[in-house]
């Protein structure tokens, strides 16, 4: 290096990162905060035991940090593992709740949901998925093809076989289209 | 030279690089053949057939297998910021990623170092970090439909699945979604909201809308956004000023529905047949 390298200033590189793609879990106990962090490490997730903020008036002084757009693969994860958390959260808005309103748009001949991001129409007189749109994380594509063809009682929820929150925002409106579809 | 950059739901993909050539009967890149039925390779679909009435290469693409896990994702953003710095690519259209904040501003640091710097898309997933990151400004162009916007427009909601109820209420028009995001920094230089009127808008207000012709199917069908994304991002690479690339997008994509006459239980490979006959219309509409 040459004496006025030396004095040159060192490449920055990217600014830390923002934490606004990791959520929280928030357990009862530390035992669980311990067994869920070793849960999802063993499945090659990479989560961390962090302080939950001053808002979060539930669970207890410890929690585990993980990545937000996972959260439903994370959440499944926990359930099978029988380690529930009381609450997932994201890490920048520890208020914040998912969505939970509905638009509802009646073709005629089809009836389509949506769900923040997610949209899911079947044909009204056979019940069949015909198509899913919107949304933004790669299990959607997976997730249409999985699910179009079928009949909503024969096809898979998104919330067991997706991966994100546009699963998760899927299966909602999978949920809410089942409900509308019934018969009462 | 336009490049795509997305996911295809295939976990075993590993990255592939190539120009994308299309047909019929789908998309090959490197050797890779994808059905161009939604997602990334829609957008990749419609590229294609837009650069080739442009009389533009075809695009180029990045792309791995990624079902929802985020292992393909990550491995393509190592790729992208080992390769970017190399390339000489004009417009860069990110799309179907799984969010990640740390490396979104990896691969938005490479992109700034080259030169020069290349007009940068962002949709679906790699929008949402790139709004997470809070360096949405960095972009020329983001394509979000109505539930998206709303994500935009709330300064507190870290994906769409968190927006809040206040905001995502159809109450809601769309100029004041545009104006809260943009308030909240959280737009890109222009904005392409896809929906029943279109809308065209930057840091001002709304520039344009589009609302014809109308298939009210389309919106029901999955890929029509993408296809919108698709044929602004080969309008852009053409030289068109950004916003004006939007509503010639918006147009064709409107177009090629009428000529499709698509119901909601159509695909998107009918869409994209037709936007070759629907591009050129529209340019032949903007002559003087």
């Amino acid at each position: 290096m040459s004496f006025l390298g030396l004095f040159r200033k060192k490449d920055p590189g990217p600014p830390p990162a923002s934490k606004a793609d990791r959520g929280l879990l928030i357990f009862e106990n530390t035992s669980e905060v311990i067994r869920a962090e070793k849960a999802l490490k063993a499945a090659g997730l990479p989560v961390t035991v962090v302080g939950p903020p001053p808002e979060v008036r539930k669970g207890c002084d410890l929690a585990v940090e993980y990545p937000l757009i996972e959260g439903l693969n994370i959440l499944r994860l926990l359930d099978d593992s029988g380690t529930p958390p009381l609450d997932a959260i994201p890490v920048t808005g520890p208020l914040l709740t998912p969505v939970s309103l509905f638009q509802v748009k009646d073709f005629g001949g089809h009836l389509m949901v949506r769900a923040a991001n997610m949209k899911l129409t079947v044909e009204k007189g056979t019940r069949v998925i015909v198509n899913v749109s919107g949304g933004g994380c790669p299990d959607v594509p997976y997730l249409a093809a999985r699910l179009i063809g079928l009949r909503l009682d024969e096809a898979p929820s998104p919330r067991e076989i997706g991966h994100t929150l546009c699963g998760y925002a899927l299966g909602l409106a999978f949920e809410e289209m089942r409900r509308r579809c019934s018969p009462s | 030279m336009l490049a795509v950059v997305g996911t295809i739901p295939d976990p075993s993909v590993p990255v592939v690089e190539g120009q994308a050539l299309y047909s019929d009967h789908g998309i090959t890149v490197s050797g890779l053949h994808i059905p161009a039925d939604r997602g990334t390779p829609a957008l990749l679909g419609a590229a294609c057939v837009a650069c080739a009435v442009l009389g533009l290469p075809a695009p180029y693409a990045f792309l791995v297998g990624d079902e929802g896990r985020g292992h393909g994702s990550r491995e393509l953003y190592r790729h992208m910021v080992a390769v970017l710095p190399g390339q000489s690519l004009s417009t860069l259209a990110f799309h179907y990623l799984q969010p990640d904040v740390m490396w979104h501003d990896k691969v938005l640091f490479a992109m700034e170092a080259m030169r020069p710097r290349p007009k940068l898309i962002a949709d679906a997933g790699f929008m949402y970090a790139a709004k997470m990151s809070g360096q949405a400004a960095a972009y020329d162009l983001f394509t979000p439909d109505a539930g998206e916007l709303a994500f935009l427009a709330d300064e507190a909601a870290p994906h769409p699945f968190y927006t809040r109820g206040f905001i995502l209420h159809d109450d809601n028009r769309v100029p004041d979604l545009i104006r809260r995001a943009y308030a909240a920094e959280n737009a890109a230089a222009c904005l392409l909201v896809k929906g029943g009127t279109d809308h065209v808008a930057d840091a001002t207000g709304v520039l344009y809308t589009v609302d014809g012709p109308s298939e009210e199917a389309m919106e029901a069908m999955g890929g029509t956004g993408d296809t919108l994304t698709g044929t602004a991002a080969a309008l852009v690479e053409a030289g068109h000023p950004v916003p004006e690339a939007g509503r010639l997008a918006a147009r064709v994509n409107r177009l090629a529905g009428r000529l499709a006459r698509p119901d909601p239980g159509s695909r998107i490979s009918e869409i994209i047949a037709r936007i070759p006959q629907a591009l050129t219309q529209a340019l032949a509409e903007e002559a003087p």
